[in-house]
């Protein structure tokens, strides 16, 4: 009993501490992009600010029990699955077979937000959650025949075991899977809705798309959300191709020293995202799918037939 | 905690980020791409420009305003959330500036919707703009901006100026 009291709690500090890393993030993205503009930019803590404005307005809008609760629904979602993935090599809820299983929970919040968003009635949400919903479509194709080819080489479907394999020699550095980081990384940029595929928050296209109806506690529910997401796609692309990062092994130490390796790469693939984002204007919804299925994809294949190749020689 | 405090600490969180929704309807519009971009930066302060009324703290008028306008520019201000702020930018939401005689835009904003702050000149410069933001920001740590307060309490006296301005046209004279 005590010991499942200690899991709960130690489930709730990690759920904690990756909400707070990702809004900080969004805030050091908000200065990263600020200094690549040349301007001076918001305090770090900016992100903070805005979420404490947003949860303590006076009124508060809503467009019915769905557009209230399709929130929970994705921050729920997201904090499932920041907790079945290793964070510094420290597994909570992993198990066997839980690579299938991020796969389909990294789909429920996307699909909690569409919900919350088509409750909202504003035509702007609907094209926002159309086009949102066409580019999880587009992504997911590429990113699971990479992770395919991670499962084939390390012969498991654990994203721990994963992490443990490649102690010592990261997945990225075994050529194939070079190519399949880099299609990881691109189908990355669309699950951050960062440019070049920030088509469904277009702001000046469709007026911010899904978020159009969203204001006071919601936004700011929306932007805690939008912190895990972060948190939570970055360390899966750390998990499955920079050995999640692992660098010690055993006693209370490692952890530590683990945790901190794992703060400096994920910090690292979000600031390459927001350096490409900064860079790239933004596709149309067609040349967004078309470059996932057309080129992306016959990437990940090729290096995907490249593991296989390896396995069986 | 007490009431008080709390509420010390929203004015503080509402002061410190600024989400602005840009009504741009006259020649004003042209003097925000210098506030927001790299050489004057209204981003260090917390401020940031929204899409869409929800979301935004503070409005934005700039430059006059035609009775048609008038009607768009309260159905905004009624779908933002509270605490919201009204900037009048330029002379024209003052006192009509170049247009006071025209036959068709309104003359004073105050008669329609509370403005918390006027920003004159014709047009003011990005930094009479960020000086104006700034003294916005220390009205709302005081807890001065309160022409929401003031919009529900005085709904009907509002409420009648705008009816009239939709008839008739304008109600200064």
């Amino acid at each position: 009993m005590v010991n499942e009291l200690i899991n709960v709690l130690i489930i709730a500090i990690y759920a904690t501490v990756a909400m707070m890393i990702g809004i900080l993030f969004m805030g050091i993205g908000r200065k990263i992009v600020a200094r690549v503009h040349n301007r001076v930019g918001p305090p770090i803590y900016q992100g903070f600010i805005d979420i404490a404005k947003l949860i303590l307005k006076k009124t508060n809008i809503t467009h019915g029990w769905i557009y209230d609760l399709a929130l929970l629904f994705s921050i729920t979602g997201i904090v499932l699955t920041i907790l079945f993935l290793p964070i510094g090599g420290v597994k909570l809820l992993s198990t066997e077979g839980d690579a299938f299983l991020v796969l389909y929970l990294l789909a429920i919040p996307a699909l909690g937000f569409a919900l919350g968003a088509g409750a909202s009635g504003n035509p702007n949400s609907a094209i926002g959650v159309m086009r949102a919903l066409v580019m999880m479509l587009s992504y997911e194709l590429p990113f699971v025949i990479s992770m395919v080819a991670l499962m084939i080489y390390y012969d498991t479907t654990s994203i721990a075991e994963i992490v443990a394999s490649q102690y010592g020699k990261w997945a990225i550095l075994i050529p194939p899977f070079a190519i399949s980081a880099a299609v990881a990384d691109m189908a990355l940029q669309g699950m951050l809705m960062e440019a070049p595929f920030d088509i469904p928050i277009a702001p000046h296209e469709i007026a911010s798309g899904p978020m159009a109806e969203f204001g006071g506690k919601h936004l700011g529910s929306l932007m805690i959300y939008k912190a895990g997401s972060i948190v939570a796609y970055t360390t899966l692309f750390v998990d499955l191709f920079l050995g999640g990062g692992v660098v010690m092994k055993g006693g209370i130490v490692a952890d530590v020293v683990n945790f901190i390796v794992w703060f400096i790469l994920i910090f690292l693939v979000f600031t390459l995202s927001l350096l490409i984002n900064t860079s790239f204007p933004r596709f149309r919804i067609e040349q967004a799918f078309k470059f996932y299925w057309k080129y992306e994809a016959v990437l990940a294949i090729i290096a995907l037939v490249w593991v296989y190749w390896m396995v069986i020689s | 905690m007490k009431y008080e405090e709390w509420s010390k600490i929203s004015r503080i969180a509402s002061k410190k980020s600024l989400w602005i929704l840009h009504f741009c309807t006259g020649c004003g519009a042209i003097e925000m791409p210098p506030v927001m971009t790299s050489r004057f930066d209204m981003e260090r302060f917390g401020m940031a420009p929204m899409a869409t009324p929800r979301q935004a703290d503070v409005l934005l008028i700039t430059g006059y305003l035609t009775v048609k306008t008038l009607k768009r520019v309260i159905q905004v201000y009624e779908q933002m959330q509270d605490p919201k702020y009204v900037v009048a930018f330029g002379s024209c939401p003052i006192n009509g500036g170049m247009y006071w005689d025209s036959y068709n835009t309104i003359n004073q904003l105050d008669k329609y919707l509370p403005v918390d702050l006027y920003l004159a000149g014709c047009m003011p410069r990005p930094e009479g703009i960020i000086n104006a933001m700034m003294e916005l920001m220390e009205m709302i740590e005081k807890g001065e901006a309160r022409g929401w307060e003031k919009y529900r309490k005085n709904y009907e006296k509002y409420k009648k100026n705008q009816e009239m301005a939709f008839k008739f046209g304008k109600v200064e004279e």
